[in-house]
């Protein structure tokens, strides 16, 4: 049994803050849980803070890519904040450019982003 | 390990198993820590260890487990971080597939071995089928 990343609810936003170096199962726990939060709490916008995170190899960078994926697909945006500069310059190296994933230099540009793609989003309600 | 190139000297070793996921975290801080002491920067030390994590994993998860042996070298005046992997799994059978972007036996996104590469200095990768995989890195201070 592995522990598992907390998730908060602020509004219609769901916000991960990890904290801890990630196993991989806490890593696909994390994917599950989020998804199913999603719907539970029809969140609108996903935050996923990794400033405390050494490092990102490629496991990780491809949750963060899945996640992303996932939560649009179920109507929430994901923006990943906090990323230390050593880390964008070591996965650009390592061949993951995060393409398909917004992202934000801190928690608050963050929250702001999203806050601003949906009042710019085609679709509200 | 590279043709024409002194080997390099051993000052300080430890060598662990990697037989469950939380031997993977294990391995990155103990590379960290050899990192830090081999006064490699904070750049340098986030690559080797995101490097050591991607082959800690392989060993894992291809290889069925294993061992990581990390040691401080030295090579003239230069200072640098090793680090060993190996196993006796079954071995890669196609070392050119295997080291190509995007390549991927399975889970992964094919970036483990190429990344790698990529993110150390040095690489060295010796795999024969049926017998296991041994991979070193080195990452020099600069």
């Amino acid at each position: 049994m592995t522990d598992r990343v907390p998730i908060l609810k602020i509004g219609d936003i769901l916000l991960v803050s990890i904290q801890v170096d990630l196993e991989d199962q806490m890593v696909l726990d994390l994917q599950d849980d989020l998804s199913r939060r999603i719907v539970e709490t029809e969140a609108r916008g996903v935050v996923i803070d990794i400033s405390a995170l050494e490092i990102v190899d490629s496991f990780v960078g491809r949750m963060l890519a899945t996640i992303a994926a996932i939560s649009r697909v179920l109507g929430a945006e994901t923006v990943v904040v906090g990323m230390r500069p050593a880390v964008a310059m070591t996965l650009v190296e390592l061949g993951l450019s995060l393409g398909g994933v917004r992202t934000a230099l801190n928690l608050e540009q963050g929250i702001g982003a999203l806050r601003r793609a949906r009042n710019q989003g085609p679709v509200s309600r | 390990m590279i043709p024409g190139v002194e080997p390099a000297e051993e000052t300080a070793a430890e060598e662990s198993h990697i037989v469950a996921n939380a031997d993977v975290v294990k391995a990155r801080q103990t590379v960290r820590a050899y990192a830090q002491r081999a006064r490699l920067s904070l750049v340098d030390q986030t690559k080797l260890v995101t490097a050591a994590s991607e082959l800690a994993r392989n060993t894992l998860t291809y290889g069925g487990g294993g061992t990581m042996r990390v040691s401080v070298v030295t090579r003239g005046t230069r200072t640098g971080v090793k680090v060993a992997f190996h196993d006796e799994g079954p071995g890669i059978p196609d070392l050119d597939l295997a080291l190509t972007d995007g390549w991927s036996s399975g889970k992964g996104m094919g970036l483990g071995l190429s990344g790698a590469r990529r993110l150390a200095d040095e690489f060295d990768l010796v795999s024969q089928a049926g017998k296991g995989t041994h991979v070193v890195v080195v990452k020099w201070a600069r």
